[in-house]
């Protein structure tokens, strides 16, 4: 297949071998290659935040970004967050606040607010509104969504 | 798709990822991206607009990838640094196969998604003169929704101790397009009058809003002056407060 490249590229941790053709998108690659389908496609065009995944720990939306761009840089997924031991405590403040209706969007909220919380430990409302507002959910659970990143970014 | 080669712009070592300053003007590589603009102390001292127009180009994700180069190079009517780039009087700078060239911003655009760009060329950066004295500028922008929209109208005022208040504007026309005040009524040293709606009446002539799916034609035109007016009052105000100084101090 001359059409493939074949690269490698950081995923959580590890290092995984890729052969994919050029235009392959980090998204594509990360759900069909990788088999990481936590992270979600919806729109495709940067416009909903469900791919949200962390590159050298920003949030970018992997639907934007070709995979072929990516050796070399740190990959971080939903499936990369929770330790061995457990979940983030952003998740479990999402799963506690009951901030999860259908779901889809979830990966791609939890991304971004990881990302907040790395860099504000301990956001207002407003900087977590301003934080989330590339990311779209369609059960308009918004509320439930900005109080478990609240919490989570709250000493216990 | 099979391409012959793929070209990573963000790691081709020649185009610069930094803002530096140097001869009175600061320069912006083509790798620079809206994050990096927003974290800049540069561009905080002596483009407070242009951080607040990276600061609503897209969303958070957007912004760590998308570059300040490419948001001009995409030539939206509605680009949302475009307007505070044109009233600082920005240069492009653009590489081709057998020369280099300097194209004024101003003159830069063609139309909806077009520019002056030849086959072979690209920008390399951008070049934005440091004001020689104090200023005031504002961003202004009018949305259907907090966050991620795409401006209905976009707009810059500068005003600059001894020279024309100077104005530019976005999705109003079929390129971003800038406008000076000629009469010197709205030039910051007096209050807004009668006079001043007149100056301002005139620099709008410019303007040909049309009818999208984000606004009405009409609406634009009658929201133009308002948010002009504000954004002008916001920009005299930081004139007034001004403590950026100078690039020779």
């Amino acid at each position: 297949m001359t059409d493939h490249l074949r690269y490698q590229l950081r995923v959580n941790g590890k290092e995984r071998d890729v052969s994919a053709p050029a235009h392959k998108t980090l998204l594509d690659v990360l759900r069909d290659e990788l088999h990481l389908t936590g992270t979600k496609e919806c729109c495709a065009e940067g416009e909903c935040g469900a791919c949200t995944v962390h590159v050298q720990g920003e949030a970018v939306c992997a639907c934007l970004v070709l995979a072929a761009e990516m050796p070399g840089h740190e990959i971080t997924t939903i499936e990369g967050l929770a330790a061995e031991r457990g979940l983030d405590p952003l998740q479990s403040a999402f799963v506690e606040c009951g901030a999860v209706q259908c779901g889809f969007c979830i990966p791609g909220m939890i991304m971004s607010a990881r990302a907040l919380l790395n860099g504000n430990p301990r956001p207002t409302r407003d900087e977590v509104q301003d934080a989330l507002s590339g990311n779209l959910c369609r059960c308009g659970g918004y509320s439930r969504i900005v109080d478990a990143v609240l919490r989570a970014g709250t000493p216990s | 798709m099979r391409p012959a080669a793929l070209i990573d712009l963000k790691r081709v070592r020649e185009l610069s990822g930094e803002i530096v300053q140097h001869d009175g003007l600061i320069r912006i590589g083509a790798r620079v991206t809206m994050t990096t603009i927003l974290g800049d102390a540069q561009i905080r001292r002596w483009f407070p607009a242009l951080l607040e127009a990276a600061a609503v180009v897209g969303s958070i994700q957007i912004r760590n990838r998308a570059t300040l180069v490419g948001n001009v190079c995409n030539a939206s009517p509605a680009a949302d640094t475009v307007p505070v780039l044109l009233v600082h009087g920005a240069v492009v700078n653009v590489a081709g196969r057998s020369a280099d060239r300097q194209v004024p911003l101003s003159e830069f655009f063609v139309g909806p998604g077009r520019t002056v760009l030849q086959d072979g060329e690209f920008v390399t950066s951008l070049e934005v003169p440091i004001p020689s004295g104090s200023t005031g500028a504002a961003f202004g922008r009018l949305i259907r929704r907090r966050g991620v929209d795409l401006a209905i109208v976009n707009l810059c005022v500068l005003l600059e101790a001894g020279r024309p208040a100077r104005f530019a504007f976005g999705a109003v026309a079929p390129t971003p397009i800038a406008g000076v005040d000629t009469t010197g009524t709205l030039d910051g040293t007096r209050d807004w009058t009668r006079a001043a709606d007149e100056a301002l009446r005139s620099i709008l002539t410019a303007t040909r809003p049309i009818d999208d799916v984000r606004g009405g034609r009409d609406y634009r035109a009658a929201m133009l002056p308002v948010l002009s007016k504000r954004a002008w009052q916001t920009a005299r105000e930081r004139l007034a407060t001004a403590s950026n100084g100078s690039a020779h101090d």
